[in-house]
């Protein structure tokens, strides 16, 4: 039979490529254009007054730390979870899908509850000197909380998967336990903890609802840019809340961008 | 070189047997105590806080927050907006997989990464987009308005809000599975006299509905706890745009915390048993695969 034996392919491809444009492209581009209505002046108000830098730098910063951390912390919990059997280890396993189950306006008042400075544990925190609720460390985390199934989840599957004979042969040729992580492991597992961190960072430039309760929003210190976006609307100021949507969006696109890029290679040299 | 490998092989074995055994095991104790801890801490605290908190004021308390007629409308408004964006974006989502997988055509992967992109938009983002685009301030919300069709704060927009953000689910899901399949049972279904709906009908979505099956109850975990997007188009209007997630941050901010948690504790339950539901469907089809695998070896 030929490619396109089966009919119907011009309806089929007009039907989806209309749908698409509607519901996505469309009002995507309405923010884009929304905000290039601003002057030159009133962008420079919307996107670099102290007010919208400091959010810029919160959540950039604080995303940054939270996907590095569920990196680390990630691929160490994968690591457990693939290489050891213990009791339960399937419990353990299923609490690293709670924050995806969950949904981020429950996440965000079971946080804000837990650590704020009378919460059970915001009082044994704040003892030792640690302020976790309404400070910049409980923006963070909440973004870590969010993020860390993705670090877990996308290295857990490629080392399950590794054949342990490449680290049976560095270890039979006498390389060091580190020395056969740092050289051996690691390296084979680059792109799949790079997903996971490209996926947590994504995920937390552009939370919300499990931030803002724990967060506590003050101005020019715990304000993530999510956050401005709705102050300002409810300013009714909808091209200053535009321009701080369009670098979010840039932000997020780069960012799916670079995890289709890291795994097409990842495919390319599985099939090599 | 083989037999040097071999030789250093047998030449480590008895080496690491002596001397760093009692250490790899005190080794593996300690990072099962320090993930386990990590986690429970990370993960287990807020989740046993969103029940305990619920149950601070007893079962009566528990059972109350679910009989106050605003909390019953929320919960009435979710099931109809996780409703209809279950329709719709399993029909679209049978719609682009078929086309993708089915037909060739220039600009699939591009096609692809537009379906993609609600996934790593902010849900502040999506909303902002939705409300810009049908609100009363854009030449088609004015129109739409003056046709008597409110979008914006209104139920209709909490819709389309909630389709955008989880837009891609089923496609993916769909798409994913589709394309190992290939075209084969289409072809064959088509040369034995079939048309192409019934082909849809009676081959592909039966052979697909594990995979359809999956990528419904993801979209609808996600739809029902849909928050940032849905706050910014609802517009908040109680007993008519409150859905439950915009619900239960309203009664956390006017203190009512039994209520708010009891409520958070509902929504919780159903969407994990969702995800638990779908981790099972996804172990039966790796095991499902391996038997198809061992079947066309011949083992």
């Amino acid at each position: 039979m030929k490619p396109d034996a089966i009919p119907g392919r011009a309806l089929a491809l007009g039907t989806t490529v209309s749908i698409v444009t509607l519901l996505v492209l469309i009002p995507l581009a309405v923010v884009v254009l929304t905000a290039s209505g601003l002057s030159v002046s009133g962008l420079r108000e919307a996107l670099l007054s102290p007010r919208a830098l400091a959010a810029f730098r919160l959540t950039f910063v604080a995303s940054l730390a939270a996907a590095s951390v569920d990196l680390i912390a990630g691929t160490f919990v994968a690591w457990v979870l693939v290489r050891y059997r213990f009791v339960g280890d399937v419990f353990l396993d299923a609490l690293v899908n709670v924050p995806l189950a969950m949904p981020t306006a429950v996440t965000g008042i079971a946080l804000a509850t837990l650590y704020a400075p009378t919460g059970s544990a915001g009082r044994v925190l704040t003892t030792i000197g640690l302020h976790v609720g309404y400070t910049q460390l409980g923006v963070w985390l909440a973004l870590t909380f969010v993020g860390f199934p993705f670090a877990v989840r996308t290295v857990q599957p490629v080392l399950a998967a590794m054949p342990s004979h490449f680290e049976e042969a560095a270890a039979s040729l006498g390389a060091s336990r580190a020395a056969t992580l740092a050289r051996v492991t690691l390296p084979l597992l680059g792109p799949a903890i790079l997903t996971g961190f490209a996926l947590a960072l994504a995920r937390a430039l552009g939370e919300y609802g499990s931030v803002i309760f724990i967060s506590g929003n003050m101005p020019l210190r715990t304000e993530i840019a999510p956050l401005l976006i709705v102050t300002r609307l409810e300013e009714y100021d909808y091209q200053g809340a535009a321009a701080i949507a369009t670098v979010l969006l840039v932000a997020s696109l780069l960012a799916l961008v670079a995890i289709n890029t890291i795994q097409r290679r990842l495919a390319v040299a599985r099939v090599a | 070189m083989t037999g040097d490998l071999n030789a250093a092989a047998v030449h480590a074995a008895p080496l690491r047997v002596a001397t760093t055994r009692p250490v790899i095991r005190f080794g593996k104790a300690a990072a099962i105590v320090v993930a386990v801890v990590f986690v429970v801490a990370l993960v287990g605290l807020p989740l046993v806080t969103v029940f305990a908190e619920a149950l601070r004021g007893g079962v009566r308390a528990f059972a109350d927050a679910y009989s106050e007629p605003f909390a019953l409308s929320a919960i009435r408004l979710t099931l109809e907006v996780t409703a209809a964006t279950v329709a719709f974006n399993a029909s679209f989502g049978i719609l682009a997989a078929w086309t993708i997988t089915k037909y060739r055509f220039w600009g699939k992967a591009l096609l692809l990464s537009a379906i993609d992109v609600p996934l790593t938009v902010s849900p502040v983002v999506a909303g902002l987009a939705i409300l810009l685009t049908v609100g009363v301030h854009s030449p088609l919300g004015t129109w739409l308005v003056a046709h008597g069709l409110r979008i914006a704060f209104a139920p209709p927009g909490i819709i389309v809000a909630t389709i955008f953000v989880t837009f891609p689910y089923v496609v993916r899901e769909l798409t994913a599975f589709m394309q190992e399949q290939g075209r084969e049972l289409e072809e064959a279904a088509l040369s034995l006299g079939a048309g192409v709906w019934q082909t849809l009908l009676t081959v592909t979505l039966p052979t697909a509905r594990w995979a359809l099956f999956d990528g419904v109850l993801l979209c609808k975990a996600r739809a029902m706890g849909e928050f940032g997007a849905v706050s910014v188009i609802s517009g908040r209007v109680r007993g008519y745009t409150d859905t439950v997630p915009l619900h239960i941050e309203i009664l956390y901010n006017e203190d009512a915390f039994v209520a708010a948690f009891a409520l958070a504790a509902g929504l919780a339950t159903v969407t994990m048993v969702l995800a638990a539901i779908r981790t099972g469907i996804e172990r039966r089809a790796i095991a499902r695969n391996a038997v198809a695998i061992a079947v066309t070896r011949g083992e």
